[in-house]
């Protein structure tokens, strides 16, 4: 049995956007969506993170801070990008300055598509994620009892 | 002398069990008090087992045996307080035990962590007079530290020192880690230092620093226990009184600059903790 379903924690950031998707993981912890229900706390802590969900695409400033919150964060992790600028880069792909989505610079598990995202889709996207995190634990005990 | 063994054993056995439930309930009314549903009760559980299957990351192992310490001296000073020990031995060993979280902060090279920690130095010294103010209040009362002693006295403590129970009851809020007093880290994620003294500890390790936390939930519950010693069902009452206010105050306040801490927390010392120590020692006339 494992608990990682039990309490995911969240760290969030905004790579580069027009900060609605952001304001809409927010929304999921108001009473309205109120997702500590399912033991969700967004942590502002890479360490004490299960799941990264990442808002926006990433820049040439943003990329070296994902990586740096990607690196903290203690296995077994996952990484959701949330809405379109976060999938593919979406309507900044052709600006200058975009490397594009989170996966140019980040593995990601699961994508939430939306403009912005809907907090239905968000905590849908999570629940997705915890499955992952639920294999990648079940993948993590497999290695330790082979070594 | 069996009894005192195997209350201080209780303690160490079951001081998780219920502050993991009392974590529980509180996060569940600070809920409701938010209009929202919350978590269930048993989820400080499942965050604590949840922790113990994650990588343990930190910098430098002195880190994790620093925790060790935290616990171990949590779990001496509830021991013996729940023995009927010292009253002294019981504040001394656990400031001990929150100076062992410091050193652990500070064992790590983050300015996240060594904020936190300045902090916790500084809101120790904002509650350690009135632990000591506590202590003293409970021997002029009743001429003993022993805590055994202390609670079979037929008078109620709380008749002596209401100004000492005053001011105890304001720097539980700074031991809970509840606003105003959450500076140096705070279960709720609105820090601007990340998360302070715990920033840099993960897996194991944070989850040994929460079941401290619940070790010392119950310890200090149980000295304001001590106040109505005599009348069971009262002091227990007393004491779901005095957590219920603190969660109504993390909810109600934000968080406040050490600087106001600081003076507050020795105002109230000094003024309701200190002169009801004068007032009593002159009324009882006890003699050192």
């Amino acid at each position: 049995m494992s608990f990682l379903k039990r309490s995911p924690w969240i760290v969030h950031y905004d790579g580069a956007s027009c900060n609605g998707c952001d304001i809409e993981v927010l929304a999921c912890l108001t009473p309205r969506y109120d997702v500590e229900r399912f033991g969700v706390v967004n942590t502002g802590n890479p360490k004490h993170a299960d799941i990264l969900l990442i808002t926006g695409y990433i820049n040439e400033q943003s990329q070296p801070v994902v990586k740096a919150i990607y690196e903290q964060m203690p296995e077994p992790r996952v990484v959701v990008a949330v809405g379109i600028c976060a999938t593919s880069g979406g309507i900044f792909r052709e600006c200058y300055n975009t490397k594009g989505g989170v996966d140019s610079t980040i593995p990601v598990d699961v994508y939430v598509p939306g403009c912005a995202a809907r907090p239905e889709s968000i905590i849908d996207g999570v629940v997705k994620a915890i499955a992952v995190l639920e294999e990648k634990h079940l993948a993590m005990k497999k290695a330790r009892a082979a070594s | 002398m069996t009894r005192n063994f195997l209350a201080g054993f209780a303690y160490l056995l079951l001081a998780p069990v219920i502050g993991a439930l009392l974590a529980g309930v509180d996060r569940r009314i600070t809920a409701r008090m938010q209009g929202r549903r919350g978590p269930p009760i048993l989820q400080p559980v499942y965050d604590l087992l949840k922790l113990m299957h994650k990588e343990s990351i930190g910098a430098r192992r002195t880190g994790h045996f620093f925790v060790l310490g935290h616990l171990v001296f949590m779990m001496a000073a509830g021991f013996e307080f729940f023995f009927g020990g010292d009253l002294l031995i019981v504040i001394f060993a656990f400031a001990l035990s929150s100076i062992f979280l410091v050193l652990g902060a500070y064992a790590a090279h983050s300015p996240f962590s060594h904020i936190g920690a300045e902090r916790e130095l500084l809101q120790m010294m904002a509650a350690e007079p009135i632990l000591l103010l506590t202590a003293m209040g409970f021997y002029i009362a009743n001429g003993s530290f022993r805590v055994e002693e202390i609670s079979a006295s037929p008078v109620p403590a709380l008749l002596w020192l209401p100004g000492i129970f005053a001011a105890l009851a304001f720097i539980l809020t700074i031991k809970l880690r509840k606003s105003p007093f959450d500076l140096a880290t705070s279960h709720h994620a609105h820090q601007e230092i990340v998360k302070g003294l715990t920033t840099e500890f993960s897996g194991l390790s944070l989850a040994i620093i929460e079941v401290t936390h619940w070790y010392e939930t119950i310890m200090l519950l149980g000295i304001f226990y001590l106040f109505l010693a005599p009348y069971p069902a009262a002091a227990v009452l007393l004491v779901a009184v005095v957590y219920l206010l603190e969660i109504l105050l993390d909810n109600t306040s934000a968080r406040m600059k050490w600087q106001w801490a600081m003076k507050s927390s020795w105002t109230t010392a000094s003024l309701l903790g200190a002169i009801n120590l004068i007032v009593v020692y002159y009324w009882l006339g006890v003699q050192p």
